[in-house]
């Protein structure tokens, strides 16, 4: 089954290769991990999308617990979680399908972040499969460069994180 | 370069100093230098091994010996590979350690220069926990975590990495401010609703079992363990790890549990009701088969590490703690029992499987069975193979940190190094090393070490001429087809010993094996015993089929 992995730890060097050893030993691919930093000072928070079985998956997230550099390791439930993702597509505007392009940009919400001539950039934020839809339909116009984060994530209300500092 | 007053060596050497380190194993090379050039000038004691996985063996086996942290130091690149073996050993079987390494100078890492290689990228898996310095003024607080890391919660190796250049570099010490260690708080109490329904669980219990690790001797539960199976009559089964976790020949004792385990024990663990398994991994060398392993029981698991609960076998019940105290807040709550019947029917089978090793002639357990009657509690220390698990069967011990094994990596080459550290740890103690004429030729070169150090351990080697071992599995499953397992006889491990001017015996007889034995433990010098057994005989009990209870013996 497809888990999503929350990682709150220390923002310092070797923390990803500590992180990424624990699944790739198992065999397991992540599908995708974005890291960035967080509200503390010095911390960073992960979010990895990664499929496997739901045993050893846990197994893996008690080990990630147990990294000296990691504070709070779960797994996230979906309905729990907002989630989002980032995405920016390169296309090459073709002039006859120019406004049919902004109906699609408009009905996915999408944004134009950079027309440079005919090479436009533009931008798609949402859930993963707002995003995948989006890219479903690019996919009819010359996309010449694409990019996702992938998933970002966090609990809504009050989260484990938060009550584990608060008691 | 900066100025200041101290080096990072010397601020090295100085932080080990506070730890009330005593002693380092290692070996110099060009990126440790500066180190080396410090020690010289402390009180520390520094044992030069022949090879850097020696000293990391010895400092493990310092350790398991002593429950102090030991440490191994090594240079960059090479130096640091050959700790590899070692470190993993120590990480498997959780036993604490500091290894650490010179690395080159800062400006030339990544850039692939002499004898450099990534030691930590290497270490991850295999470390509890690992540094690279890169600046001098951190070397005392990373020096400080590191050890507070290594001992406490469940032990392993941390190995930090000091570049060259940082090492040189001069600083002034200040009171600089770390970050805590948010990340690593380990549970050390157990919790006491959890001690409170293992107790009537195992109250309620008809034929209850208690599962000793190696977690029991590392935690100074042994007599905590003893106190409890007494007071609520448990018979007790180890795992090799855990064989002195309990006095063998405590009368509730059954011996060891798994693949070679006893009958006794096998039959225990797969009719208990209830079982207490403290300090275990439930690795699978002692569980067998997963889906045919203790069908009957509901298993309270006693573990400090939280990761181990239900890795293995599902826990009924865990308690995440350290087990000393858990065990005497359990015994504390448990009423004295008899349990007669099980004790009875237990004793039975232990009757009908008595161990069928021969006990004449130049045979392992007959050596065993002499040694034991010249030396009273000697530290024994055992390499991997056959003769390891025999060692686990007919020597008995008694006393808290008398055996020390590779249990989870079963790291052939471990037995001498282990047991000079040993020895070093506790000069008092008559230490014997247990090796099969494999596994020693992997590091006889510490006989070197032990000679030059003056360290006087006495190494048994079982010569049987092949790798004893593979042979069995060959025998058992490879229609005995005994491919690359026989030695050849070229290997004279007396005069190897006398070259390197320890005492050497070979013994061809029965009749020499006593004497033998008594001039290597008389000596007072590091001394090898080369036996030539009569034959390559296989070790039983041996599970062959899909559960304990399917073996050869």
């Amino acid at each position: 089954m497809r888990h999503t992995i929350s990682i709150l730890c220390d923002d310092t060097p070797g923390v990803m290769t500590r992180v990424s050893g624990l699944f790739s030993r198992r065999g397991f691919n992540i599908e995708s991990l974005s890291v960035g930093h967080t509200e503390l000072s010095g911390k960073s928070r992960f979010t990895i999308v990664v499929a496997g079985d739901d045993a050893v998956l846990e197994q893996v997230r008690k080990q990630l617990q147990k990294m000296v550099h990691v504070i709070k390791a779960w797994d996230i439930k979906p309905l729990e979680a907002v989630e989002r993702e980032h995405a920016l597509i390169k296309l090459e505007v073709e002039e006859r399908k120019r406004a049919e392009l902004l109906e699609v940009i408009t009905a996915v919400q999408a944004r134009i972040v950079d027309s440079s001539g005919p090479v436009w950039i533009l931008e798609v934020t949402g859930e993963t499969s707002a995003v995948d839809s989006a890219f479903n339909l690019f996919a009819h116009y010359r996309v010449l460069e694409s990019i996702r984060t992938g998933k970002i994530a966090l609990e809504r209300g009050h989260s484990r994180m938060m009550k584990g500092q608060r008691g | 370069m900066r100025k200041g007053n101290v080096t990072g060596a010397k601020a090295l050497l100085k932080a080990l100093e506070a730890q009330g380190i005593e002693v380092i194993f290692g070996y110099p090379g060009g990126a440790n230098l500066p180190i080396y050039d410090e020690l010289s000038r402390s009180p520390i004691r520094h044992v030069l091994v022949r090879h850097e996985q020696g000293a990391a063996h010895m400092a493990d086996g310092y350790a398991r010996s002593t429950g102090k942290t030991g440490v191994c130091l090594a240079t960059s690149g090479p130096g640091a590979t050959n700790l590899v073996t070692g470190l993993a050993n120590a990480f498997m079987d959780s036993s604490p350690l500091v290894a650490i390494t010179g690395q080159v100078s800062r400006a030339m890492i990544g850039n692939d220069a002499f004898q450099e290689v990534d030691i930590t990228g290497i270490t991850i898996p295999i470390t509890k926990h690992n540094y690279l310095v890169q600046e001098p003024w951190e070397l005392p607080h990373v020096v400080e975590e590191a050890f507070y890391l290594a001992g406490s919660g469940r032990p392993g190796p941390v190995l930090i990495d000091v570049p060259r250049d940082v090492q040189q570099e001069e600083f002034s010490p200040h009171q600089a401010k770390f970050p805590q260690l948010e990340g690593y708080n380990p549970t050390l109490e157990g919790h006491p609703g959890q001690i409170k329904r293992a107790a009537a669980l195992l109250k309620g219990a008809q034929q209850p079992l208690i599962v000793a690790g190696g977690g029991v001797y590392q935690a100074g539960a042994v007599q905590a363990l003893r106190l409890l199976a007494e007071k609520a009559d448990i018979p007790v089964i180890h795992t090799l790890m855990g064989k002195a976790s309990f006095p063998n020949s405590h009368p509730l004792c059954l011996g060891l549990l798994g693949y070679h385990g006893r009958v006794a024990a096998n039959t225990a663990v797969s009719e208990a009701d209830v079982i207490l398994a403290v300090g275990t991994r439930l690795a699978d060398r002692s569980t067998g088969p997963l889906g045919t392993f203790a069908r009957q029981a509901r298993i309270i698991h006693v573990d400090i590490d939280p990761a181990e609960i239900s890795k293995n076998v599902p826990a009924f019940l865990p308690i995440v703690g350290d087990a000393k105290g858990i065990l005497i807040q359990l015994a504390g709550l448990l009423p004295p029992a008899k349990r007669a019947g099980w004790r009875a029917r237990l004793e039975e089978v232990a009757a009908a499987h008595p161990l069928r090793g021969k006990l004449k002639g130049v045979s392992i357990p007959n050596i065993l069975r002499l040694l034991r009657g010249l030396v009273d509690d000697p530290l024994m220390v055992t390499d991997v193979g056959r003769h390891q698990i025999f060692t686990a069967h007919y020597f008995p011990v008694d006393s808290e940190r008398s055996f020390i094994s590779s249990g989870g990596l079963g790291t052939m080459g471990f037995g001498l190094p282990a047991a000079i550290g040993a020895k070093v740890g506790n000069p008092g103690r008559t230490v014997v090393a247990v090796c099969g004429d494999g596994s020693f030729l992997m590091t006889c070169q510490e006989v070197a070490t032990a000679v030059a150090e003056n360290i006087p351990v006495v190494a048994l080697v079982m010569n049987d001429y092949c790798l004893g071992m593979v042979k069995q599995l060959q025998d058992s499953f490879y229609g005995k087809r005994h491919e690359s397992c026989r030695f050849g006889r070229n290997v004279d491990y007396a005069r190897l010993a006398e070259s390197m001017g320890a005492l050497g015996v070979r013994v061809t007889a029965e009749g020499e094996i006593e004497p033998a034995l008594r001039e290597a433990l008389a000596s007072g010098r590091p001394a090898v015993v080369e036996f030539v057994l009569d034959e390559p005989a296989n070790v039983y009990p041996m599970v062959t089929g899909a559960s304990l209870l399917e073996y050869v013996e």
